[in-house]
């Protein structure tokens, strides 16, 4: 790619799974190789249950590679690390402490900050993601939508180098998520972090990345690539500009390839 | 209002008055029935009452049996009132005993049920050594232990709270280690990601979840021991309520151990609600099962 060294490397990324069951390896992810480059957005798309999260919790050291190098700035990637922090599909907040509480859990446990510090900068960083007025709110009394907010801005708050989002939005309804949606770019283009988005929505892909990945079924690995040449900052109506339509079906076309070919193997209640 | 009529709507007729057409609403609940388990249940002791009242005074005109059978709610009553305000009677010595050994053995089986249930839901090792033991014990009526408490610790209080402190042992232990367990997979992952240390995981994540299955078994343990108390001096002791009982027993005292009975019933019910609302305060958050 470029001059300068990508900010993510992946090269030949194997990721296994021992299943106690039927006692038998299983191979999720088998031979990723992709880079992401520092300030780009990548989502990865792909046929549900293809190893695209498993890459992800791999990206953010939560699973061992089995094989394969993995690095981000020329660093190996062995655990998690103050480097990356996750965006959750499910919130993962915990119930008896409020939004500033929960905001202010990740840079708590990577013990990086000063409470007063973090109080203050969890203050701004509630304004950022649009929760004033929520502050002392508990979980339990948050809409769907506004408890993805405090996730994200849980994860902003320990500024990372990447942030990784692991479908965010995918168990909102469809009014909220295009919503949340328009709102991660207006967050994403403060500062554009480096960040990689799983989703199984091409729409979603397509609407937030500037490059969108293809995964292939399981084991995952990629199978394209897709440029998203559309400007920034990018409002709900670009979604019907032909030009989107075009890149859905490219890639639609390519996932239904996917799922139209023979399965290799079909194991019940492995994960994705 | 039975479970079953809880969703029930009734469909609204033509030219039915507003009156009719609210009664027959079931969006509005009718304001006495937030009293409706109250009242029932009040009206239901009543009853009961008011009934033993009837049968036991008959019994006394008609002698089908000796009076001491059946004393009646009101020679209850009245042995109650007697046995906290006769000076011979020195209820308070007993009751003295009896709290004593009641709070000694409940605090200790707190404090150690907490600890070993917390290791043992935190190290699996732990579990796996202690888990022999805990299912033998716990499996084991108490009160066949305490002839041996009695060779051991002598019929005073000592062996009394060996009782109590094995009774609430085990409640303690098995609730504060599912607690533990239960933490939420999620929670635990977003903690790990954020790269936590094991102790912040703990006293940030693991245990405050825990808290509403602590408070469950702080409940379950009153009853337990207080089981223990009255049982362990049933068998052998110089004071306490359980030897009270017993001698009002031998004695043929029984309005008088009706009276203790209900006094040590009464004792739980308020121990047990007390625990009760304040794990209800923490519900809210007790990890829920998702599918």
């Amino acid at each position: 790619m470029g001059a300068s060294p990508a900010k993510l490397v992946a090269r030949d990324i194997v990721v296994e799974y021992w299943l106690p069951r039927s006692e038998q390896l299983f191979t999720a992810v088998d031979g990723v190789d992709l880079e992401i480059e520092s300030g780009e957005f990548v989502a990865i798309v792909g046929p549900s249950g293809c190893g695209k999260t498993t890459f992800l919790n791999a990206v953010d050291g939560l699973i061992p590679i089995a094989d394969g190098s993995l690095t981000l700035d020329g660093v190996e990637i062995r655990a998690p690390g103050r480097d990356r922090a996750m965006v959750f599909q499910q919130p993962g907040l915990l119930p008896w402490r409020t939004v500033l509480g929960n905001i202010m859990f990740g840079v708590e446990a990577q013990g990086t900050m000063t409470k007063s510090e973090a109080l203050q900068r969890a203050k701004q960083q509630i304004e950022v993601v649009g929760l004033q007025g929520f502050e002392d709110a508990y979980p339990l009394e948050l809409s769907g939508g506004m408890q993805q907010r405090v996730n994200l801005a849980r994860a902003l708050l320990t500024d990372p180098e990447m942030l990784l989002l692991d479908e965010p939005f995918a168990a909102l309804d469809a009014q909220t998520r295009e919503l949340m949606q328009l709102e991660l770019l207006r967050i994403w283009n403060r500062d554009r972090k480096t960040a990689l988005f799983i989703t199984h929505d091409i729409k979603e892909a397509i609407y937030l990345a500037d490059r969108v990945i293809v995964f292939t079924k399981r084991p995952g690995r990629v199978k394209t690539e897709v440029d998203i040449d559309l400007p920034r900052p990018r409002g709900l109506r670009v979604k019907r500009d032909p030009k989107f339509v075009a890149y859905e079906d490219q890639i639609w076309d390519s996932i239904q390839e996917e799922i139209a070919a023979k399965p290799e193997r079909l194991l019940a209640g492995t994960p994705g | 209002m039975s479970i079953k009529e809880i969703d029930r709507v009734l469909p609204a007729t033509r030219g039915e008055t507003t009156r009719t057409r609210q009664y027959r609403s079931a969006v509005k609940p009718k304001r006495w029935k937030r009293y409706e388990a109250m009242v029932v249940g009040t009206v239901a002791v009543t009853l009961f009452l008011v009934l033993w009242q009837g049968v036991a005074v008959a019994n006394q005109t008609a002698k089908w049996m000796p009076a001491l059978f059946l004393p009646s709610p009101s020679d209850t009553a009245e042995a109650f009132v007697k046995l906290f305000t006769d000076p011979r009677q020195n209820i308070w010595a007993d009751l003295g005993t009896s709290g004593f050994e009641f709070a000694t053995g409940y605090v200790a089986a707190s404090i150690l049920g907490l600890v070993m249930g917390i290791g043992m839901g935190w190290y699996t090792r732990v579990q796996y050594a202690l888990d022999p033991f805990v299912n033998f014990l716990y499996a084991t009526p108490r009160i066949v232990l305490v002839p041996l408490f009695i060779i051991w610790f002598g019929i005073d209080w000592q062996s009394k709270v060996a009782v109590i402190f094995l009774g609430a042992l085990f409640p303690m232990i098995i609730n504060t280690m599912a607690g533990v367990r239960n933490t939420d997979a999620a929670l635990l992952r977003v903690a790990r990601s954020f790269g936590a240390p094991e102790m912040l995981t703990f006293r940030r994540v693991v245990l405050p979840g825990a808290v509403p299955f602590i408070l469950t078994g702080l409940r379950l343990g009153v009853g337990h021991a207080l089981t223990g108390v009255v049982v362990a001096e049933l068998v052998a002791a110089r004071h306490g309520v359980g030897k009270l009982i017993s001698d009002f027993g031998t004695t043929f005292q029984t309005p008088k151990m009706f009276a203790a009975v209900i006094f040590i019933a009464g004792t739980g019910v308020l121990l047990t609600w007390t625990l009760q609302r304040i794990e209800n305060r923490f519900q809210t958050w007790r990890p829920q099962i998702k599918s």
